[in-house]
């Protein structure tokens, strides 16, 4: 595999993932520039879930090519490695951990220690510390600081999950379905969030939220049977005959 | 450094534990040397061979309980660790036995002459010192610990396919140890122990300092455990014991962790396996049973998963009902503890420290209402 | 072998009582009143004389002077057999049979024979036996005398084989004969030929000829003929060994998977982990005695049909206990795997005690009905009927199994709650009771298993114990929730087991067995057959 140079953060080229015959992937491609944010759409089994797994290393591609920051060969690498490398993911379904103080989840979380050998005599550094109140003030939790994550709220576990991405600081942010669930006001929070990370961090969002997704308003690109359909601006890719057609059947 | 770092994991309620299992290794043998026999107060050696026998099962409970309750591997194979800690002393009290045996030969333990051996197997060698064994106590279990584990949570074994792995290993092992050719006694195991280090393994004082050694190890090997679980390394574990794929995306690699509490937790059980050897005077391979293991779970389950000082309680309670009941009514006890299987499992998801703190946690709030 | 010797005597002996009173009856007499006097070099001739009599009423006498009851009484000379008899001996006639009272040692003396004597008398019963009118009595001494290859049998064969008509063993004479020309100081020809058709006999027997041809023999051609021979029949005999190893590995596989297919359901379908299900096997193999136990006292002639009474009764019995198990226990821990091994684990050891203490620990007699007891030789492979029958079942209950799976309505409930259990309550499928009804089919299965392996295992209340550990390795071995995937790793273990014994020994064979699937098991976490896919994570 050449690992060609490129200026994009995301490289993929020619991915297929199939699972018995069945190709949640077709030869897709895409990809993803620094600092950019992107929404990708599709209908049910477009194979945006597996477009993540494959980027995080949970999926191993039959073939193709993913390529991170220009040199980083992600088909061979684990999904440790990866996050290491600077890719955050957030999934649909908020995931705390449930036996840690909130505290503890930042501190988990944070970018910097990972190895075991290192975590066991390991002392919170002043730096760490900072950082970690920092994150508190923004996520505005500091006053729970101390409470489990069990005993979290739906809303503050998706604050909590905010924090712990900023605290992993990544370079490549995947989320998956932010707002399924959502009402309309905690949806328009969460673009905000996202905007305001964006700054910072390039984003990839997997939603089927279109109201959500215009939101945003960034470049949009439609996946349909696990390949690219179109991609564009919203309001370009709503004009697609065949974005049309997928959606709404012939 | 290191002294903080065993200090720091332990909180007010482990420290009182941990002092309380230190006072009773040293009452009781006291209790036993130093008062005469006629004395109300004085301990038989027999109640100081038992107590020190649930020592050594109480540290062979924690070391499960450190894979199972803080890390959610469920290891149906730790007896073998146990078992092999309990070998390699087993050898050495072999080589300590010299001419003295039925047979006479300086050399070689009598299981051997019986067997036509006419050297001693080059695995054997070392044994006649006691700090090799002692090494070997810990390297024996831990390198087996370190092969299984390192295959297993590299390819991302979990769950029951883990547990049934374990449960595999420990059967393998005990199939091979009953073996006569593996140069280990056969079925017979080894037994006919005279001395170690010189004091004879019968005389009352070795017991009674025995006992001692094992309410030492049982205390150091919980403020190990509690330094480990207590440390930031600690919270990654159980993190990953909730979560593990949430912890790979944040970019830790969780087999190092599971590794490290594997290997740790099985050095730890191979150290009460070889205190427990002379204690009881004889090793032999129903020891690998996998019954024994998961017996060992149980102890765990029944004073309290994820907690320290529950591991330690249930194997109390479960080893003195045993030795009462198979005394008593001999027939009950596997009833019994089947029974104390499902029960706990379906009511005590928390055991006895978990029911012990619903308690205390109702009556509070009993008190709070009523001065409300 | 005994056993042929035994019914060859039995034979012989009714057949001396047929041809009583033909030409050779007035030297009989003579010649065994020379095996009683003389040297033992005296006697070897005596008996080469009987052998060359063709008197087939001599074969008992040469028989009883083998195993030393051939005895003169001291009073009046007569030749006599002596059967131990308590303290005395039974006395028979030698010649005749007929009995003549019973006598101590005192009075008689016993004619005395050295082994080489014995060697010799063998061959001559042999040849005596040639002349039986059963056929198999003359097949069993051509066979003996071809273990025996004894020259001076020859002349015996040689008319044997004039008078024969059976093809079959007329080639067993001619191969007789051939073994007994290589012992010979025969032409180098006609040696030859004997090498070729000893070569074409090709088993165990054949070899040990030609072995022995190539040790002794002078003639360099016929050395390296026999060589040849040999390295040919091993070759065969190799092939049948691996042959017989496929069938014992089948064998074993069979059983493997009659004792996985129940987990397949369980641990396969419904991810219940079930460490009591070799009680259920057990309990099967105790309804199984039960069921014997009432047709011996009140209705024996039924006891054929035992196994097939038994069947239904072990499926409801293990099926009803799994529903009980899966409603008071099980239910309560969905969700939670690990709990549920130790509850189950539990219960395992309250239903083995339990076993215990209605039936006693030790082992219970289950016997087998005539159509399952026996064998017969397929080639050199030795197939019993039992095993074979085994074999059949586990196939017949795999089959059934996938009908239910396939085309019965609680198998499509099953499949709709294990893919997808909120949609398919959604649907109107009442789950817990699919739940309990999968469990109860997957333990009545179980059950079933018991019937069969009560045929071949102790049936104690251990019995199931030996199988769990076994069993869980078939299903992950062979991919879980893959019915065709256990049937193909119960298989591949069985034979995979069979072959290691040999070289490894039994015990160390299943170590490397496990170790070879605690291997496998890193390289492929869901079997030889999994499913893919985002369905399974």
């Amino acid at each position: 595999m050449n690992n060609r140079s490129t200026s994009a953060l995301l490289y993929l080229s020619g991915v297929t993932v199939s699972f018995d015959g069945f190709k949640a992937l077709n030869n897709l491609s895409l990809l993803v520039e620094p600092g950019e944010m992107r929404a990708i759409i599709g209908p049910n089994g477009a194979g945006k879930t597996t477009m993540m797994d494959v980027v995080t290393g949970k999926t191993r591609p039959d073939s193709g090519e993913v390529v991170f920051d220009g040199r980083a060969d992600l088909t061979k690498l684990d999904e440790a490695s990866i996050a290491t490398l600077g890719i955050g993911r957030k999934f649909q379904k908020p995931t705390v951990f449930e036996n840690h103080t909130v505290r503890d989840n930042l501190l988990l979380a944070l970018a910097g220690l990972r190895k075991w050998h290192r975590l066991l005599l390991a002392q919170p550094t002043e730096a760490e510390n900072q950082r970690l109140a920092e994150i508190l003030s923004i996520i505005r939790m500091e006053e729970q600081q101390r409470m489990l994550g069990a005993r979290l709220s739906h809303g503050q576990k998706q604050w909590l999950e905010i924090g712990m991405l900023l605290a992993q600081d990544p370079k490549l942010l995947l989320v998956d379905e932010p707002v399924a669930g959502m009402t309309d006001v905690e949806t328009e929070t969460t673009a905000q969030v996202l905007r305001e990370i964006n700054k910072t961090h390039s984003v990839v969002v997997v939603e089927h939220d279109m109201s959500f997704v215009r939101a945003l308003g960034v470049k949009v690109t439609v996946l349909h049977e696990g390949s690219m359909l179109a991609e564009g601006t919203l309001d370009q890719v709503s004009a697609d005959q065949r974005v049309v057609e997928v959606y709404l059947g012939r | 450094m290191i002294t903080r770092f065993l200090w720091r994991g332990m909180d007010r309620n482990l420290r009182l534990f941990v002092l309380l299992v230190l006072a009773l290794g040293i009452a009781l043998p006291v209790l036993n040397q130093f008062v005469p026999p006629g004395s109300a107060l004085h301990v038989p050696s027999w109640v100081l061979q038992l107590v020190g026998k649930y020592l050594c099962y109480a540290l062979l409970a924690v070391a499960v309980d450190l894979i199972w309750g803080y890390c959610g591997i469920l290891s149906l194979g730790h007896g073998a660790f146990f078992a092999l800690g309990g070998y390699c002393m087993g050898m050495y009290l072999m080589r300590q036995i010299g001419s003295r045996g039925v047979y006479g030969n300086p050399l070689l333990p009598d299981f051997m002459v019986f067997l036509n051996y006419k050297e001693l197997p080059w695995f054997w060698y070392g044994f006649n010192h006691f700090w090799f064994a002692m090494i070997m106590v810990v390297v024996v279990p831990s390198l087996l610990a370190l092969a299984l584990g390192w295959f297993a949570f590299r390819s991302r074994v979990t769950g029951v396919y883990l547990s049934i792995i374990t449960q595999a290993m420990t059967f393998a092992l005990m199939l091979a140890f009953f073996r006569n050719d593996m140069g280990l006694g056969g079925n017979n195991g080894m037994t006919d122990f005279k001395e170690i280090l010189g004091f004879s393994v019968q005389a009352d004082g070795t017991r009674a300092v025995l006992y001692l050694v094992s309410a030492l190890a049982l205390a150091l090997g919980l403020v190990i455990s509690a330094a480990v679980v207590g440390s930031r390394f600690g919270k990654a574990l159980t993190a990953v014991r909730d979560a593990e794929s949430r912890m790979r995306f944040l970019g830790y690699r969780v087999e190092g962790y599971k590794l490290f509490v594997f290997v740790l937790s099985a050095a730890m059980a191979g150290v009460a396996g070889a205190i427990y050897v002379p204690l009881v005077g004889i090793i032999n391979p129903s020891e690998f049973s996998p019954a024994n293991s998961i017996e060992a779970v149980l102890w765990v389950a029944v004073g309290g998963r994820g907690t320290l000082i529950g591991p330690v309680i249930g194997a109390f309670i479960v080893n003195f009902g045993k030795t009462w009941l198979t005394g008593a009514l001999p027939e009950v006890w596997l009833f019994a503890l089947g029974a104390l299987f499902i029960v706990v499992t379906l009511l005590l998801p928390k055991g006895v420290v978990g029911l012990w703190g619903q308690i205390r946690a109702r009556s509070q709030a009993r008190k709070a209402r009523a001065s409300a | 072998m005994l056993f042929l010797r035994q019914l060859a005597f039995l034979l012989s002996t009714l057949a001396s009582v047929l041809i009583a009173g033909t030409a050779f009856a007035a030297d009989l007499p003579a010649l065994v009143g020379g095996l009683t006097a003389g040297s033992f070099g005296d006697r070897e001739t005596a008996v080469g004389a009987l052998a060359a009599s063709g008197d087939a009423r001599a074969a008992p006498v040469l028989e009883a002077l083998a195993a030393g009851q051939l005895y003169v009484r001291k009073s009046d000379n007569a030749v006599l057999i002596g059967k131990p008899d308590g303290n005395q001996l039974a006395l028979t006639e030698a010649i005749t049979g007929k009995p003549a009272g019973s006598g101590s040692e005192a009075g008689l003396d016993r004619v005395r024979v050295n082994n080489r004597l014995r060697g010799i008398i063998e061959a001559a019963v042999g040849s005596l036996t040639l002349m039986s009118p059963d056929p198999r009595v003359r097949r069993g001494a051509a066979e003996a005398l071809f273990k025996r290859r004894d020259a001076s049998s020859l002349g015996a064969l040689d008319t044997a084989l004039a008078a024969e008509k059976d093809p079959r063993i007329k080639r067993s004479m001619s191969e007789a004969r051939a073994a007994s020309v290589l012992a010979s100081d025969a032409p180098t020809a006609q040696k030859l030929e004997a090498i070729a058709l000893v070569r074409a006999r090709a088993d165990r027997d054949s070899l040990g000829v030609l072995v022995a041809t190539a040790a002794s023999a002078t003639d360099p051609e016929v050395k390296a003929a026999a060589t040849a021979a040999a390295g040919a029949v091993r070759q065969t005999l190799a092939a049948w060994e691996a042959a017989q190893n496929v069938w014992y590995g089948i064998s074993l596989g069979s059983v493997l998977l009659l004792a996985a297919i129940g987990l397949a359901i369980t641990f396969g379908t419904m991810g219940v982990i079930n460490m009591a299900h070799g009680e259920m096997v057990m309990l099967g193999a105790y309804t199984t005695f039960v069921v014997q136990e009432l047709i011996r006292t009140s209705a024996p002639h039924l006891f054929d049909v035992s196994l097939l009474i038994a069947l239904p009764l072990a499926f409801v019995v293990a099926g009803g206990i799994g529903i009980l198990i899966e409603r008071g226990i099980i239910r309560f821990l969905y969700g939670r795997p690990l709990d549920t091994l130790l509850a189950t684990w539990g219960l395992s050891l309250v239903l083995q005690q339990a076993v215990r203490s209605i039936f006693g620990s030790s082992n219970r007699e289950v016997g087998a009905p005539s159509w399952m007891s026996g064998a017969f030789q397929l080639g050199q492979i030795n197939v019993t009927y039992g095993r074979l029958w085994i074999v059949v079942f586990s196939l017949m209950v795999f089959v059934a199994l996938i009908v239910v799976l396939r085309k019965t309505p609680l198998g499509l409930y099953m499949r709709a709650v294990t893919q997808n259990r909120p949609m398919a309550s959604a649907m109107g499928i009442r789950t817990p009771r699919v739940d309990a009804l999968t469990f109860g089919l997957g333990s009545g299965i179980a059950g079933l298993a018991g019937v069969a392996l009560s045929q071949i295992d102790n049936v104690s209340p251990n019995l199931g114990q030996g199988y769990i550990i076994d069993s869980f390795m078939v299903v992950v071995f062979g991919g879980v929730g893959n019915l065709f995937g256990t049937l193909i790793g119960a298989l591949t273990l069985g034979v995979v087991n069979k072959f290691l014994e040999p070289y490894a020994g039994a015990v160390l064979g299943k170590i490397l067995v496990l170790v070879f699937i605690i291997l496998f098991i890193q390289r492929r976490p869901r079997g030889l057959f999994a499913l893919k896919g985002r369905s399974v994570e």
